[in-house]
């Protein structure tokens, strides 16, 4: 593979967004006719290049130097990058569910005679298309119609029909079965036969090991080393290690836990997709919470984490197939939010501006907004116990704002997470689920958020802590679960948790239970 | 001009103006009452003394009672993140009824009233059913509900007239009785007027313990001082000018009516939890319903008051004009929609006020008056009022790109300069993951796509 010619060379690109270095001097060489995986925990600043590549972030938002092909190229969009011939599929697709497939295809690229759209044309190269990706369906279906695989697959029918040079796979199996993820591989690698590079991203380290040529490791938005495969081989503990190989610093508060019993329990909970009946995103999923414990829920983006805890939290998301809850050994039923929150649960989501906060409130408002009635007389609300507790949490959480009656979106991330922290221990619960509760907040503020959590745990209240973040996880939790594909995989207590482990247990299903 | 009712609104602008100067919706409201009061005195001037002049204000409080009635339900409908197009049917169709029951079935009119609301809390669940439960988005229930309802009127009243007792006429076309001794103006009125000014003043008086308490920054005395001498005396004034006016009038009926909704919708809106609860539905239903909201049921019950409203302003419009006929309340609803948004609410739900609505409702029916005193033509007048609509809410998109509150956000600026330098060190960090293109400001990006959640 070394010598084959250079499709494309990145140099030395940089990216900054206010206050934050997203990726700094990272380089990428792709060959003709390679597949090169692109590795690093997630925030590495995996998309954050691709982006830069396929013209989101348009030339002069960035530093350094794209070589495609020999010429220096500065993509000012997606269009400009994809008449070169770079063609991006996102994890999201960009299908319109709405029009057929072949509409899909030739969306905005549609062939034309006179001027008008030539449909019989149009057809016939749909056709061959979809025969080379291997989908067999008729090309007038509706694209929603058709499973996320399929769909992914006509995505790459797309791509081909723009003549594609470099094709760019963000996290392309997500959200496939098996059979449909070695599909697509399949069909990667017939690409490859007729010389179009590929990029992919993934979290799936056994498909990166089985596909890759060669493979580039992010991380903290610095490029660490690039692994040619076809030489020096590969495995996933070498490239666990080149993901996490960083120092723990010592930013997490010291605490001395101290543990009571099992309060909460779920057992065998199992969720489906929402959408998607026959997918389940939860499958028999158990696991206890003690009084006074921090438990930590490691997996990978798309794992089912958010999904697990949202569709306790009053069945907010999927449809419930079975499980049960416990509270203090008596099962309970979580209905609705109203019902979880009355049962003491309490769920801080991972995205605090579309589901965590109102932005047009003041701070106050927020503060109460989870449990009104306990500020209230009949319906009335009182103003000045609204007041009162939406000051005393100010202080004691340390919310940088002038007063409470400050708009929220006027603070900063890290302020903004702490009210909806407020929000949420303003109603008195015993057991706080908090998802991603640093996410996109500087370190200081994340100390803070660590320090709170470690007083919520010494008032004996049981904390769920999902998060992407493996240090943080390691840090601050007493016990982590590992999720992989909507199902728990492992229990580690914290002694026997490192970064290696939880990595190895959250990308494969292999069960290696290791109980206290 | 109803002021004894627009009194309280006055003070609770400048209230909130006090306590929370600066911010967005509270500075849009200022603003359009300063445009109302511009307006006013525009019109005072160019007719001659004929706007503020007792007969003429009786019959701007008169004509226009019913709309801002649906006002009222309309602010909270968009509030919520909805909208209602059918209140002038549903109008028409109550008041058809309700003038048959009398004029046919004999019903006394206090029944015939009892009737009109309850058909007003049927049709109201029937659509509220449709909105909140089955999830049809309410423009096109009410749009249904707005084909429905002329139809049912009509259908109903052979497309004819019916006339109604005198009696009832009361609540549309009447006074407050006069009583007690001769002074020269309504005593009623002048009652009324006391009511409020004390009203003004006790409230005021609150406010400023409550701020005590809550050890928040309080506006000096002399402020508090000014603003009651001017609200006082624009009460005084007004009530001097409606008890003043010819010889067995004074203030109406439908202004007393309408006065009552206004407190107490304003109280359920800002004091409540299901006022509240109205608020988190249309500012982000999504961290609504995450918060406990049952927001079927809020949906519900805020279709449902519409009607309700709907159904007064029909009942008080078959009132004034002595009978009830198949073309009532033609385009209402659009009338009720542009007061509420020229009074500042959002069109993607989640800001607006019962006060706010009140004063843009004003600021139409002035203008409507005024350019009648002046001989404009109805023409002419609807391309004013479409124009004036228009640029009300340009101004405010424009300042909210911007970045600034409003007109008189701007004004404040050099307050909100202030602020943003003791939040400014923060502000500056890193507040959104890098793969987030800071492209639209925090509220548009976080607005989920559909206010209308099934």
């Amino acid at each position: 593979m070394a010598d084959e010619p250079v499709i494309l060379e990145m140099r030395s690109i940089t990216k900054e967004f206010p206050g934050v270095k997203a990726l700094d001097r990272v380089s990428l060489t792709v060959r003709a006719g390679e597949i090169h995986s692109i590795c690093g925990e997630n925030g590495a600043g995996k998309s954050t290049l691709v982006k830069v590549l396929s013209g989101v972030y348009p030339y002069g938002t960035y530093q350094g130097e794209i070589i495609f092909q020999g010429h220096e190229s500065r993509f000012k969009d997606i269009r400009s990058s994809e008449t070169a011939g770079i063609v991006i599929i996102h994890q999201e697709l960009a299908l319109i569910p709405e029009l057929s497939i072949t509409e899909n295809i030739f969306l905005g690229n549609e062939p034309r005679r006179f001027g008008v759209i030539n449909w019989g044309e149009a057809k016939r190269r749909a056709i061959e298309l979809l025969a080379r990706v291997g989908l067999q369906d008729d090309p007038d279906t509706q694209v929603k119609h058709l499973g996320v695989g399929k769909q992914q697959l006509v995505e790459i029918a797309k791509a081909l029909n723009k003549s594609v040079k470099l094709l760019i796979l963000d996290e392309p199996t997500a959200a496939l079965n098996e059979a449909e993820s070695q599909h697509l591989l399949d069909l990667i690698r017939g690409l490859k036969g007729r010389g179009i590079a590929s990029i992919m991203i993934s979290h799936k380290l056994n498909e990166i090991e089985a596909i890759s040529d060669a493979i580039t490791i992010i991380r903290d938005g610095k490029s660490i080393e690039t692994i040619d495969v076809t030489t020096d081989g590969v495995n996933e503990d070498r490239i666990i290690r080149g993901m996490v190989g960083r120092v723990l610093e010592n930013r997490f508060p010291d605490r001395t836990p101290r543990i009571g019993d099992v309060f909460f329990e779920v057992r065998d909970w199992t969720v489906r997709h929402p959408l998607a009946a026959e997918r389940l995103v939860v499958k028999n999923s158990s696991f206890t919470v003690r009084r006074g414990e921090v438990v930590g829920f490691a997996g990978l983006m798309g794992a089912g984490r958010t999904e697990l805890a949202m569709s306790i939290f009053g069945r907010s998301y999927g449809t419930y197939v079975s499980g049960q809850v416990f509270k203090d050994g008596k099962e309970i039923q979580l209905r609705n939010v109203s019902e979880a929150i009355d049962n003491g649960i309490a769920y801080v989501s991972e995205d605090r501006k579309a589901l965590g906060l109102n932005l047009l409130d003041d701070i106050k408002r927020s503060i109460v907004s989870a449990k009104l009635s306990k500020i209230s007389r009949g319906d009335v609300v009182n103003d000045i116990e609204e007041h009162k507790a939406a000051e005393q949490y100010r202080k004691s959480l340390r919310i940088k704002a002038p007063t409470v009656n400050e708009g929220v979106n006027k603070l900063s991330g890290g302020n903004q997470q702490k009210v909806v922290l407020a929000k949420w221990m303003f109603t008195d619960p015993d057991l706080l689920i908090l998802d991603e509760p640093t996410r996109g907040i500087d370190v200081g503020a994340k100390s803070e958020i660590y320090g709170i959590i470690r007083d919520l745990a010494a008032q004996g209240k049981g904390v769920i802590m999902i998060s992407s973040e493996l240090p943080e996880l390691l840090g601050v939790s007493d016990r982590i679960y590992t999720i992989f594909e909507g199902a728990i995989t492992n229990d580690i207590p914290i002694d026997r948790a490192d970064p290696e482990t939880l990595m190895k247990s959250m990308t494969s299903a292999k069960k290696k239970v290791t109980q206290p | 001009m109803s002021e004894p009712t627009a009194a309280p609104k006055k003070s609770g602008g400048f209230r909130d103006l006090g306590k929370m100067f600066g911010s967005g919706s509270s500075g849009r409201q200022v603003g359009i009452l300063g445009a109302l009061v511009v307006i006013i005195i525009f019109f005072q001037v160019a007719t001659g003394g004929l706007t503020l002049d007792p007969t003429n204000l009786i019959n701007l409080v008169n004509q226009n009672a019913y709309v801002l009635i649906l006002a009222i339900g309309m602010v909270m409908v968009i509030v919520a993140g909805h909208i209602d197009l059918s209140v002038g049917s549903i109008a028409a169709f109550v008041g058809i009824i309700v003038a048959t029951s009398m004029a046919s079935w004999h019903f006394p009119w206090p029944l015939a009233i009892i009737l009109g609301l309850a058909m007003g809390f049927v049709i109201g669940a029937w659509q509220g059913w449709w909105v909140a439960y089955v999830g049809v988005p309410a423009f096109i229930v009410t749009l249904a509900g707005m084909l429905i309802f002329r139809g049912a009127n009509q259908y109903f009243g052979n497309s004819q007239s019916v006339t109604v007792p005198d009696a009832y006429t009361f609540i549309g076309g009447g006074f407050i009785p006069d009583f007690g001794p001769n002074t020269g103006y309504s005593n009623g009125t002048l009652l009324i007027g006391l009511v409020v000014a004390i009203v003004i003043i006790v409230q005021e008086w609150r406010a400023r313990r409550t701020q005590t308490e809550m050890g928040s920054e309080k506006a000096p005395l002399w402020v508090s001082v000014v603003k009651i001498v001017l609200l006082v005396a624009v009460v005084v004034y007004a009530t001097l000018l409606f008890a003043g006016g010819r010889v067995g009038t004074s203030f109406p009926v439908s202004g007393i009516i309408l006065g009552v909704l206004v407190l107490a919708y304003s109280f359920v809106t800002r004091r409540t939890t299901f006022g509240r609860h109205i608020y988190a539905v249309g500012g982000n239903w999504h961290a609504a319903e995450l918060s406990g909201v049952k927001i079927k049921r809020i949906n519900f019950l805020v279709m449902m008051n519409m009607s309700i409203l709907a159904s007064v302003a029909g009942m008080i419009g078959v009132a004034r004009a002595g009978a009830s006929g198949p073309g009532d309340g033609v385009g209402w609803e659009l009338d009720a929609i542009a007061a509420v948004f020229i009074g500042g609410a959002a069109v993607a739900g989640g800001i607006g006020t019962i006060v706010g609505s009140i004063v843009g409702g004003l600021v139409i029916a002035v203008l409507n008056n005024g350019l009648q005193l002046l001989g404009v033509g109805i023409d002419r007048v609807q391309i004013i009022k479409g124009l004036v609509l228009l640029i009300a809410v340009g101004i405010d998109v424009y300042s909210k790109k911007q970045g600034r509150p409003s007109l008189i956000g701007m004004m404040t600026r050099n307050r909100r300069v202030q602020d943003g330098a003791q939040v400014g060190p923060q502000a500056a960090q890193p507040v959104d993951r890098p793969a987030v293109a800071p492209i639209d400001s925090a509220e548009e990006s976080s607005r989920p796509k559909s206010t209308t959640p099934n």
